[in-house]
């Protein structure tokens, strides 16, 4: 690695080196970064990589001065090799001063993961990238303008010329990202920070933004310093990787090195649980499915009626789901699959009832062999059919009552019950912190003692204490880091075996459907466009939908980039195909 | 590759527990007193708030003079605060000197001079005789302090116009005043908390009609409605019926502003992801209310009942002063405060002022102690 990079000095166009940024002072300063050093080159694209808590924002944001207070840089040098041939050393510069801040935005500008919070909602998309350019270049009004549209023309935002007047919660998250890209390029900046871009943006968006900035990024021959904790975005984008874990870089070397020689155990456990997601568990399980179906969902709609907005006009009623069909049978693993927006989290709600159904009906076959119509059961029927069926819950941190012990938590349904009390109780709750793989003493202490993989499985664990026959995953875990990921998903499957449960996995990623379900349904605005086996629907889905769905995912080599060769997807060109399903 | 898994997360809890110290154990009442804590005017200010009520507990114990006893020939006698002397010919006897009244026959103003001599004081002396909360087990006449000689006499915040010590009036006044802040109080935390929570939690029409009876009362301007109702009331009502109804009076304006509070806490946690898991556990609707949602709430009330005293005092304070609240001889800051309205007072007997003080005092330091409770009351939050 040293002599490659020895070799092309004259392309160093940042160079990092000891740099140190603490929180705090004094023996209880945070180390989010932790002597961290690392060469951006002219024109390439370096990833840093890391698990939540990692330095890889502080990292970032310390190359700007832009740290949050009390993040300080505590030494090192941020060599920029920008109009100076011999470097100008960022760290040194006054974080308000006229320097840095030329360089802020002009030289080196930055993306971040909220497009929606990085832009003013009260100003129009085309006057704050025109304001990036007024500030840094010497242009009038009218040439920013233009600069501006073409700008958004070159991100590929339809209709430039108007979309420039629009604000921008006119624009969908897509779309925010790609104005957020336009205004970072206003300046033609030498090089562009990208701090987690795609997180939050579904993954066929995702896909289109990471092809935007690697297409402009050919163009403009700027060097990309991009942040994920997404292994797959980062084998399809990544020159250069850098692994941080703690603060610290792990591992540096390039894209080969570090997916087919990672030498590092933390590099090869992260991908390795990227890896992992590429088969299926159940291939290699005992397969509990059987044909016994305990679960008919039938015709269900849920339509949020017209309203009159303020102005006297009519907003459509909104179908959240359209006509949902779909069976269930006992001991099987059903994922559903959808992104934001696809009605995949109403339909997991209309089914437990945290919602109530508008139409159709939802038939389960109790424990005592009673089928009980779950949109139109009443008060006391829902009661019992909540202790057969349960719900995990996305957020770890939402989900779980701060005011409780977690023995409390978890102890709440039997308690209600009436099923334990006293020393039953608390014995059953360490038994079931023990099925999850927490130990009894976890009962005695609250929710912020525990990390997100913990809090999910204290959820858990509350989801088991009736011994529940079905349970509704929501997303269970897209909140949590890609190596607790499947680690909770073998929990589930170690559970199902032991339990005979049946899970309703809903989750907008592909690779958790793929390694945890046995059948997949798709949805797409509030319908079921495609259900089958995971593997056949993972591979080779039917629907061009799914078909742009599945290529859309990015991959996990840096040989198999599949987002440059992915398939778009348009609902309006292809409405008859939709109407046909 | 699961049972290692497990074994690695067990091996993070217990070394999450070596690091942190305990926190993990911390309810929500420890991890907000740790941050309390940390805002030093606000602990200043719970002591001051806890030795302004231990005084209005203990007030007969304290008062070192019978605040009822008028001493014909000791009006207006200034304070002697400033004059108390520890040592008498080097050995530890505190003491005030005695004075006696003079009247200038031509200006008629009255003035004190020293007469030579000393009025000695003592610590748990025996003073006046009463009933301790009103109990006739309790009857005693053990004092903190007084004078020695049971016929002495003291003045440390000096005399009123009928020559009552200012000071035993003070203590027994604190009493009538910072209780009924609190107890105002309570009566509106518990209707605003009935009627906020059901506004709040069932939302619909019920919040529809509490918040239209809301608006509608904060629309009626106070002090008119206040003086309507306290006119209202019998003037011969013995002092403890007065208390109650000026009490009831106060609070029926008081709890408005805590239901809106409550109504909107409870509006955005009744969609919160840990009460939809607690219905779906089961739980009745009293008990997501009361075990799951309140209990986040608490530190929340505390802190704007802790602020909403004040008002309440302010509110007694100046019913009384304008001679529509509490009627003498019920002693309260207000009817204190109301026998320093002339403007000979001003002039001659600055010193009956100080009731205002103690209600500046008592206002500030729960203002403060309040405002470092909101801050503390959610632990989550980091500034």
């Amino acid at each position: 690695m040293d002599t490659s990079v020895k070799k092309q000095t004259g392309d160093v166009v940042l160079d990092v080196r000891n740099l140190k940024t603490y929180f705090g002072t004094g023996d209880k300063a945070v180390h989010a970064v932790d002597d961290i050093s690392f060469k951006i080159m002219r024109g390439k694209t370096l990833c840093i990589v890391g698990e939540s808590g990692s330095g890889k924002s502080v990292t970032a944001r310390s190359i700007l001065q832009i740290v949050d207070p009390p993040g300080k840089i505590v030494s090192g040098e941020v060599i920029y090799y920008g109009k100076d041939p011999a470097g100008q050393d960022l760290a040194k510069l006054n974080d308000r001063g006229k320097e840095i801040r030329s360089i802020r935005g002009h030289e080196i500008s930055m993306i971040f993961q909220e497009p929606m919070t990085s832009l003013s909602p009260i100003h129009t998309i085309g006057n704050q990238i025109c304001e990036a350019i007024l500030l840094h270049q010497n242009v009038d009004k009218e040439e920013a303008r233009n600069r501006a549209i073409e700008l958004l023309r070159r991100v590929e935002i339809p209709n430039p010329g108007v979309a420039i007047d629009k604000y921008t919660f006119e624009y969908s998250g897509g779309m925010r990202q790609r104005a957020m890209i336009a205004m970072a390029l206003a300046c033609n900046p030498k090089i562009l920070i990208a701090d987690e871009p795609t997180t939050a943006l579904d993954v066929t968006t995702q896909a289109e933004i990471l092809a935007l900035i690697k297409e402009l990024q050919e163009s403009y021959g700027m060097a990309v310093l991009f942040i994920t904790h997404d292994m797959g975005v980062v084998a399809e984008i990544a020159d250069e990787i850098g692994v941080m874990r703690n603060g610290q870089m792990v591992e540096f070397g390039t894209a080969e090195q570090i997916f087919y020689e990672a030498k590092n155990p933390y590099t090869l456990e992260l991908i390795d649980s990227v890896r992992k997601l590429e088969n299926s568990a159940r291939a290699v399980r005992k397969n509990t499915a059987t044909e016994r179906k305990i679960m008919e969902i039938r015709n269900v709609s849920k339509i949020y009626p017209a309203r009159s907005t303020f102005m006297g006009k009519t907003n459509p009623p909104f179908k959240a789901l359209d006509n949902v069909s779909l069976d269930v049978y006992e001991g099987e693993n059903l994922g559903i699959v959808g992104e934001s927006g696809s009605g995949k989290t109403t339909l997991g709600n209309c089914v437990i009832r945290v919602l109530s159904c508008s139409g159709g009906e939802v038939l389960y076959r109790m424990g005592d062999g009673r089928i009980a119509d779950l949109a139109k059961a009443g008060q006391h029927e829902l009661r019992q059919v909540h202790r057969e069926i349960r719900m995990v819950f996305q957020d770890p941190f939402a989900s779980l009552n701060p005011r409780m012990t977690v023995g409390q938590i978890v102890g709440e349904p039997l308690l209600v019950g009436k099923t334990h009390t006293g020393a039953a109780l608390r014995k059953r709750v360490e038994e079931l912190l023990g099925m999850v793989g927490l130990p009894g003493e976890a009962a005695e202490r609250y929710p912020h003692a525990f990390s997100g993989g913990q809090r999910q499985r204290i959820g858990i664990a509350r989801a088991l204490a009736l011994n529940p026959r079905v349970i509704i995953a929501d997303e269970a875990t897209s909140a949590l880091d890609v190596t607790l990921r499947s680690q909770v998903l073998d929990l589930l499957l170690d559970l199902q075996e032991t339990m005979n449960l049946t899970f309703i996995l809903v989750s907008h990623d592909i690779g958790v459907i793929r390694y945890f379900c046995d059948r997949v349904a798709v949805m797409y605005k509030g319908q079921i466009v495609e259900h089958g086996p995971a593997m056949k629907i993972c591979s080779e889905p039917d629907h061009p939908y799914t078909k742009a769905l599945i290529s859309a995912v990015p991959g996990t080599h840096p040989r198999d980039k599949r987002i440059v060769n992915r398939h778009r997807y348009n609902a309006e060109t292809e409405g008859v195909k939709m109407g046909g399903n | 590759m699961s049972a290692e898994n497990k074994q690695k997360d067990d091996e993070q809890v217990v070394n999450m527990a070596n690091l942190r110290g305990g926190i993990e154990y911390a309810s929500q009442w420890t991890l907000m007193w740790r941050r309390f804590r940390k805002h030093k005017l606000a602990v200043v200010s719970m002591v001051v708030v806890i030795l302004f009520y231990a005084v209005a507990v203990f007030s007969e114990f304290l008062a070192p003079m019978d605040p009822e006893a008028a001493a014909s020939r000791k009006t207006q006698h200034p304070p002697q605060l400033f004059e108390l002397h520890f040592f008498d010919e080097g050995k530890f006897a505190p003491y005030v000197p005695g004075y006696t009244k003079k009247l200038d026959m031509e200006t008629s103003k009255i003035s004190f001079t020293p007469d030579g001599s000393k009025v000695y004081l003592g610590l748990f002396v025996r003073g006046f005789e009463y009933k301790m909360f009103g109990f006739d087990a309790l009857q005693s006449d053990l004092h903190l302090f007084g004078p020695k000689d049971k016929e002495g006499q003291v003045f440390l915040f000096g005399s009123d116009t009928m020559g009552r010590d200012v000071l035993s009036r003070v203590i027994y006044g604190a009493r009538f005043t910072l209780s009924l802040g609190l107890i105002g109080v309570i009566l509106s935390v518990v209707l605003g908390i009935i009627l906020g929570g059901l506004a709040g939690y069932y939302g619909g029409w019920t919040d529809w009609v509490v918040m239209r009876v809301v608006e509608f009362i904060l629309s009626l301007p106070s002090i008119p409605i206040w003086l309507a109702m306290a006119a209202a009331l019998p003037k011969d009502w013995p002092p403890h019926y007065q208390y109650m109804a000026v009490t009831v009076i106060i609070s029926l304006i008081g709890w408005t502003h805590l239901a809106r509070v409550i109504r909107g806490r409870f509006l955005s946690m009744r969609s919160d992801v840990f009460v939809i898991a607690a219905k779906l556990d089961g739980c009745s609707e009293p008990r997501i209310i009361f075990r799951h949602m309140l209990p986040s709430l608490a530190s929340h009330i505390i802190a704007q009942v802790t602020l909403s005293i004040p008002s309440m005092v302010l509110s007694e304070t100046s019913l009384s002063f304008l001679g529509l609240g509490l009627q003498p001889p019920a002693i309260s800051w207000g009817v204190l405060l109301k026998g320093a309205q002339k403007i000979s007072v001003i002039a001659q007997a600055p010193w009956l002022f100080l009731p205002g003080l103690m209600v500046v005092i008592a206002v500030l330091a729960l203002n403060f102690f309040g405002d470092g409770l909101r801050d503390a009351a959610d632990p989550y939050s980091n500034h």
